[in-house]
């Protein structure tokens, strides 16, 4: 009897595990706010671009006063190569570009630290550094002038200081946000103060200074050509005002083409960089 | 080694928090603190290790540390407070690096507390790979590597499934027989409660003070054939929380 019972429960499980007819999959609804990595889309996207404009170009949609072709540009970019003043200019831009944004990078990561960790100088840096952040650092380049003289000096001045404020915010931006379980671990295991700064602050704080490079590198590419375009000979910034001084448009393309190029290598460094030392992050 | 807590009472802004609380975990012995939610346990355990100073009353040490205790009160966080930048051997060698051992006596250690805690396959996956249970067990070994004479314990389990959960008192059952440390263990549990502790220290609702100190006077080991004895012990405790939460609830209802 018993048996039996168990039997004919036996077979209503199989039934209940065999499809009835009008089952249908569950609907899936987990993809999207992932990032894959799709490499050959952003090459893809550029040429498309350049090639819709070529074609407008050929076909006399844009006139060339308005707008040159990009092979016209592509000409003053060979033309650049081929008198060797491609690296004369590119050169001393990214000279002033390295040095300014490393040393301003460098300062404004210890003075954003400082603000983090201590509250002395948040208390006196804090509102200093919101004072001077909004100020476009442009505008106080004939102060550097004087200050650091009309050569190189001013226009790393000038780099320096619009790479620092926000590099100090966020700094102190990314220390705020360490996770103060982990620190109040460090403190238990008796971590003394520097391990504690070198190996759990530091290190939480890093993606915050990471994306923090992006933004002060951006704004750093604005000011090297702001800086050249009133007082270089050699520069990107440079080259792009005599080319609107000429009106050689095609010139001027290609400068602002190479502006281009070098945020792009910029980003990928940055990029390198935040797999190097986020890997952890997934 | 002895931790002593000596009438202390804690407030926070205009709510107390803690009031005169006093009681010692003796050498060897597991305290386990049992109390409503908001009680102030983790405020009480976070003044016994140093890490929040009290508003009255204080927290004392006595007796010496065992022989090569480089950090006698050491804590195991709910929350596990594993660096997600290191890997499992990376998490316990920060413990390890301010102490001015050489490399290679470290990495024995390393392998040693990994090795106890069944994590040798381990040491080289980061904290983001790892399951709950095994992220604990991290914790656990890192806390073996300073040699604690005290280990102070604030939810270990609670963020684990209930098998994972008695697999690790398993564990910490088997520790504390081989270490004999002396541990004060707060828990929601009461099954953990009684399963531990040595003495289970009630605490009324916020502001905590003690409600009742419970004795269980049976030994670890004999503790899983005399589950009969165990579950009275944990209604006991029970009865005294449940009527705790009911004069809360006269409260609240003369209120309104
Ligand atoms: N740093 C703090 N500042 C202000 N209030 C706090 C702070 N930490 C805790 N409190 C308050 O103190 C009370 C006790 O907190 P505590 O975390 O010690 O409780 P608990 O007993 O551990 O609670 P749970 O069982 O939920 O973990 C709570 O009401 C909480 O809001
Ligand atoms: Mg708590």
């Amino acid at each position: 009897m018993s048996h039996e019972a168990a039997s004919t429960q036996g077979a209503g499980r199989e039934e209940d595990t065999a499809a009835p007819e009008a089952a249908r999959p569950v609907p899936f609804r987990g993809g999207g706010f992932t990032h894959r990595r799709l490499g050959p889309v952003a090459p893809i996207v550029f040429l498309a671009i350049i090639a819709l404009w070529e074609a407008g170009s050929r076909a006399g949609i844009i006139s060339p006063i308005a707008l040159p072709a990009p092979s016209e540009a592509l000409g003053a970019l060979g033309d650049l190569v081929t008198t060797g003043m491609l690296w004369k200019h590119l050169g001393a831009s990214i000279y002033r570009l390295g040095l300014g944004w490393v040393l301003g990078s460098l300062v404004g990561i210890s003075v954003g630290l400082m603000v983090g960790l201590f509250s002395l100088a948040r208390a006196g840096l804090l509102p200093l550094v919101s004072a001077l952040f909004p100020i476009p650092k442009i505008a106080l380049l004939p102060l550097f002038i004087i200050w650091f003289g009309i050569g190189e000096g001013s226009k790393v001045a000038t780099i320096l200081f619009g790479t620092f404020f926000p590099t100090v915010i966020a700094t102190y931006g990314g220390v705020d946000n360490v996770d103060r379980n982990l620190i109040r671990m460090g403190q238990s295991f008796g971590l003394s103060w520097l391990s504690i700064v070198r190996k759990i602050i530091i290190p939480g704080a890093m993606p915050a200074i990471l994306s923090g490079f992006r933004i002060s590198a951006s704004i750093a590419i604005v000011l090297l050509v702001a800086a050249e375009m009133i007082g270089a000979e050699t520069g990107i910034g440079a080259y792009i005002l005599m080319a609107g001084a000429l009106f050689a448009l095609d010139q001027l393309i290609a400068g602002v083409a190479l502006l281009s190029m070098l945020g792009l290598a910029i980003a990928w460094l940055i990029g390198r960089a935040e797999r190097a030392l986020l890997s952890w992050r997934a | 080694m002895q931790l002593i807590l000596q009438g202390i009472s804690h407030r926070y802004g205009g709510t107390n928090v803690l009031e005169d609380i006093s009681f010692a975990v003796g050498d060897g012995e597991i305290v386990c603190i049992v109390g409503p939610s908001g009680c102030g346990k983790s405020t009480l355990l976070r003044i016994a290790g140093g890490l929040e100073r009290p508003g009255e009353g204080e927290a004392l040490i006595a007796g010496k540390a065992p022989e090569g205790s480089l950090n006698p009160l050491t804590y195991i966080f709910q929350d596990f407070a594993l660096l997600p930048w290191r890997t499992v051997a990376g998490n316990v060698s920060l413990v390890l690096e301010d102490h001015g051992i050489e490399t290679k006596r470290r990495r024995a250690i390393i392998d040693d507390v990994l090795s106890r805690t069944n994590l040798s396959d381990f040491a080289h996956a980061l904290p983001r790979q790892l399951s709950g249970g095994m992220k604990q067990r991290v914790a656990i070994a890192r806390a073996l590597a300073v040699k604690p004479a005290i280990m102070l314990m604030d939810e270990p389990l609670s963020a684990l499934d209930s098998q994972t959960r008695e697999l690790l008192m398993d564990d910490l059952v088997a520790l504390w027989q081989r270490e004999r440390f002396s541990a004060c263990y707060v828990t929601h549990n009461l099954a953990e409660a009684v399963r531990l502790g040595r003495r289970i220290v009630v605490l009324s609702r916020r502001p905590g003070r003690i409600r009742e100190v419970v004795d269980i006077d049976m030994p670890l080991a004999e503790r899983p054939e005399r589950l009969v004895e165990l579950e009275k012990l944990q209604r006991r405790v029970w009865e005294i929380m449940r009527e705790e939460a009911r004069e809360a609830d006269r409260e609240i209802s003369d209120v309104a």
